[in-house]
């Protein structure tokens, strides 16, 4: 089930991104030739754009949503978060020095070691649709807070939703 | 039920923005179909109240739900000694156990404390025992003479005088504690703005496996309770998780993701020698060891869903435990191996159940909605874990024998991870 899922989601990201990656690319790296390390173009990358309208920070940009949900006890991606996942590939691919951690969290209910694990896999869920759209392993980390870094607090759905939840981090910003 | 909510409410109430150790715990439901009428006689010269010797041996009892508390008052002169006793009084009160005893100033600032637990009917003497000690003790030693107590009209070994752990989260800062059985004497053993979670005892109680995400991921540490010390025993890539001991204390089982998905690895306790136990595709955790060494019972959802299996600790093939229900996990054994406690959700609700291993009967034991991390008692007769009331996590434990009996137990903050430790070591 969850391979079916992720071969529909990548099909639609292929095509979309082997339209526009290469000339993204290449601004990228005119920009990390002139910075004096790999690491202060990574944090000029990812913190400085925003001045300039950083894509990643516009709120007018897909690449400002971060946050993929997910149905209980679940770790299959939705069909609506394709755009979001597939905007965020191909923006790592095109900026070959920037990397993100990817998140995962789960509602409070239940175990907090499964859920634990739960959000592992959520991560590594995502992480294997952007892998297999192209980006580069070394450009994405997983991490899994579980049920232990919950956004929303309450004790019922309404907040459960919400925590059910990879989070998409680029290096150089605050996580949760 | 509703009445029992609404006084569990006003318990909550009153227990917040309240000192840790203010509240004691409370009766919410009925106990042992038949329970032992015992009355406890306020000690001479204790400090009165709830917190005096003879209030923490009658709060000690009367959480098992075993015993029903006689009222003593208005016995005059009460007794002190087993020459005062007058047998008629205490049989017309319908006890069938009697608690006396005093508390003595002994040289160099120290306190003896006597008591004497009596037959009402034989009108023998079942137990007389003098403690001197430092008066920082007092609550201790009072544990110590409700495990006699218990002991001599059970025939059970009492587990009063032991500690548990939790972590309490208040505001951003999240603190693994360990305090008495009771919930009182509550002391923080690591302070940390990440989230802490699995406390696991040590098989003599002297250090604590634990996993914390102040590095930005989980990493299991051990820490010595004497000392504090504490050193990495599983910092690999990706998450480290779910220690558990061995019942020699010389190995541990994590839970590591450093190989993809999460599975189960046997590991020294000073963290050399690692190998890996478990072999599936989904989800394997919460490792628990029999206490006879043989097994590791753990959560997988290699099934579809979670359920608890059983695996051999040395490896080999893995048997499914549980059936019922599409959501079943933190299996933890009872002392004796022959049961397990875990979570079972049904209807929504996640609640504590036992299974027994022979038979594969399940039983539901509570009645709340979001319990989680169940641990047994070391006499196996109650059962600790956390669950939700009023908006925050509380501690509570329920009578592992199906007789409704829970209760909560005091603590500050917002509650999660119980476990229950081991006798104490000096037994």
């Amino acid at each position: 089930m969850r391979n079916i899922l992720l071969s529909a989601v990548l099909c639609g990201m292929l095509a979309a991104c082997a339209s526009t990656g290469p000339a993204h690319k290449a601004a990228v790296v005119d920009k990390s030739l002139n910075a004096p390390s790999a690491g202060a173009a990574q944090a000029q990358g990812v913190k400085n754009q925003g001045a300039s309208g950083n894509p990643l920070t516009n709120p007018n940009s897909i690449l400002s949503q971060r946050s993929i949900y997910f149905d209980y006890n679940s770790d299959a991606i939705k069909n609506r978060y394709r755009p979001l996942i597939e905007a965020h590939a191909k923006y790592l691919m095109d900026h070959s020095n920037a990397s993100v951690v990817l998140q995962g969290n789960t509602d409070e209910r239940g175990s907090a070691e499964y859920n634990l694990a739960l959000g592992e896999r959520r991560a590594t869920s995502v992480k294997n649709v952007m892998t297999l759209l192209g980006v580069p392993a070394s450009q994405i980390s997983t991490v899994s807070f579980g049920a232990e870094k919950p956004k929303a607090l309450c004790h019922n759905e309404s907040c459960w939703k919400q925590n059910r939840r990879v989070d998409i981090v680029y290096q150089g910003e605050q996580g949760d | 039920m509703a009445a029992m909510a609404v006084g569990l409410a006003a318990l909550v109430a009153g227990c917040i923005g309240q000192p840790a150790f203010a509240a004691l715990t409370i009766e919410i439901t009925g106990g042992a179909a038949t329970q032992i009428p015992v009355a406890i006689v306020p000690f001479a010269h204790e400090a009165g109240g709830a917190r005096s010797v003879s209030g923490v041996i009658a709060a000690d009892l009367a959480r098992t739900g075993q015993f029903k508390l006689v009222d003593s008052s208005g016995v005059t002169p009460p007794p002190h000694h087993a020459a005062e006793v007058h047998y008629s009084d205490w049989a017309s009160r319908g006890a069938d156990a009697l608690v006396i005893g005093h508390v003595d100033p002994s040289p160099n600032g120290a306190l003896t404390v006597t008591f004497r637990l009596l037959d009402v009917g034989s009108q023998a003497s079942l137990a007389s025992l003098s403690y001197t000690i430092n008066p920082s003790l007092l609550r201790v030693t009072a544990h110590e003479i409700a495990d006699v107590i218990y002991q001599k009209l059970t025939g059970i070994r009492g587990a009063f005088d032991t500690r548990i752990a939790y972590v309490s989260q208040q505001g951003k800062r999240f603190q693994l504690m360990v305090a008495d059985a009771d919930g009182y004497g509550g002391r923080p053993i690591v302070t940390s703005l990440e989230p802490i979670i699995s406390p696991a005892w040590s098989p003599h109680g002297n250090r604590m496996a634990y996993v914390s995400f102040e590095k930005g991921h989980p990493i299991v540490y051990v820490q010595s309770l004497n000392t504090g010390r504490r050193y990495v025993l599983a910092g690999f890539r990706g998450d480290n998780s779910a220690p558990a001991w061995s019942p020699g204390g010389h190995r541990l089982a994590v839970v590591l993701s450093k190989d993809g998905n999460s599975q189960i690895y046997i590991i020294n306790a000073d963290g050399t020698g690692l190998k890996r136990l478990t072999r599936s595709d989904g989800i394997d955790t919460e490792p628990k060891w029999s206490p006879d060494g043989r097994f590791i019972v753990f959560t997988s959802d290699r099934g579809g869903s979670p359920q608890i299996y059983r695996i051999p600790a040395d490896g080999g093939a893995a048997t499914r435990l549980t059936f019922e229900g599409n959501y079943n996990v933190s299996p933890s054994f009872r002392p004796d191996g022959r049961a397990f406690a875990f979570i079972h959700r049904s209807r929504g609700a996640f609640q504590v159940a036992v299974q027994h291993l022979a038979s594969g009967q399940m039983q539901v034991l509570t009645h709340s909605r979001l319990d989680q991390s169940p641990s047994f008692a070391p006499n196996g007769t109650m059962i600790l874990y956390a669950t939700e009331l009023g908006g925050r996590g509380v501690l509570a434990e329920v009578s592992s024998d199906g007789t409704t009996n829970e209760h909560l137990i005091a603590a500050s903050g917002d509650i999660r991870e119980p476990a229950w430790g081991p006798f104490p070591a000096h037994h």
